[in-house]
């Protein structure tokens, strides 16, 4: 097995994400694109560690944070969803513009 | 290595199977009309990602990915699905129009090409070495000796977490009483007519009060299977 391999599929599902972020309208769809492309840096993460073969599996506790963090990052995303949803009875991110100037 | 060797190979058949199935479910993903199916499509990609870490002999992360990723973060997924009332339909669209997709895939092809490029440019034929199976006790002793610092402050971090969805999602005190100070007065002035109506409403809100209070509880429960995943590194 090459290293290149694993890169170049964590690129392509890392940009599948992208393409999700920029596309979805739903809130939560885009959320759901970001976890793809935590799951390609995971790959990415791994493939290194076993290319370097780290004593101290340093890329697989990296991706273990990693997972952590995703999953924090999930829920108060879906909190801060609840809470708009609450108030403007809808979750479409074109709607969101109180910002703009 | 010449393509000869990495066709004989089987390991990168097994690899050429899982990375068609994983960008197919990936761009499924993306592409979905409906939105429990790209949550679905998103548990078969973790799934087959979790291969990916057996096929490098991550024993451990590929496990952790399939409990906590697939087993905790899908399902708060569902949850907030249920509870914004996504639509579920066919007849909503959950994408922008074609005058968003296609600059969006033109930037999303080009950020492919920069990274592939890049990763060909500089590994262009290096191999692993010698197959090997990291055991989850020497991530264990790595976590705890050299990572504890990052790992305490992860353990801060979702407890932060877990604290801040609770106090977004939970409702206002001075709400609740101003929503049923609201609903006494109607149900006092119309009489008993009204009252089936009130209860409705009482149950109504009952239920969305539980909602975000279900929200917290599987955060929670994330964060309880991560340190239980932790504590069982430790111990094994």
């Amino acid at each position: 097995m090459l290293i290149s391999q694993f890169l170049l599929l964590g690129a392509a599902i890392f940009s599948l994400g992208v393409y999700g972020v920029l596309t979805r309208r739903n809130a939560v769809m885009v959320l759901l694109s970001v976890e793809l492309m935590l799951a390609a840096i995971n790959i990415n993460l791994v493939a290194f560690d076993r290319y370097l073969a780290d004593s101290l599996g340093s890329g697989q506790v990296f991706a273990l944070f990693v997972i952590t963090v995703g999953a924090a990052e999930v829920g108060i995303g879906l909190a801060i969803i609840l809470l708009i949803f609450r108030n403007r009875h809808s979750a479409n991110v074109d709607e969101l513009d109180l910002m703009k100037w | 290595m010449s393509v000869g060797d990495w066709l004989t190979d089987s390991q990168n058949w097994v690899f050429v199977v899982l990375s068609f199935g994983m960008l197919f479910t990936g761009w499924r993903v993306v592409t979905s009309k409906n939105v429990v199916h790209a949550v679905l499509y998103l548990v078969v990609t973790l799934a087959i990602s979790a291969g990916f870490f057996l096929l490098l002999g991550a024993e451990f992360v590929a496990w952790v990915v399939v409990l906590i990723s697939i087993g905790a973060v899908v399902v708060l997924f569902l949850f907030g699905i249920m509870i914004t009332k996504a639509p579920m339909g066919q007849e909503v669209d959950l994408s922008h129009p074609n005058s968003v997709k296609i600059p969006a895939a033109i930037v999303s092809f080009v950020l492919f090409v920069f990274v592939g490029g890049a990763v060909l440019a500089a590994f262009p034929d290096t191999a692993f070495p010698d197959p090997s199976v990291t055991r989850a006790a020497d991530i264990g002793d790595s976590m705890f000796q050299r990572w504890v610092i990052p790992f305490e402050v992860v353990s801060i971090l979702l407890l932060a977490a877990l604290i801040g969805g609770i106090v977004l999602a939970r409702r206002d005190d001075s709400e609740i009483e101003a929503a049923a100070a609201a609903e006494e007065d109607a149900a006092a002035e119309t009489g008993s007519g009204h009252a089936p109506e009130a209860d409705e409403a009482e149950a109504e809100e009952a239920v969305a009060l539980e909602a975000p209070k279900a929200a917290a509880e599987k955060a929670d429960a994330a964060a309880a299977a991560e340190d239980a995943a932790a504590t069982e590194a430790a111990t094994s």
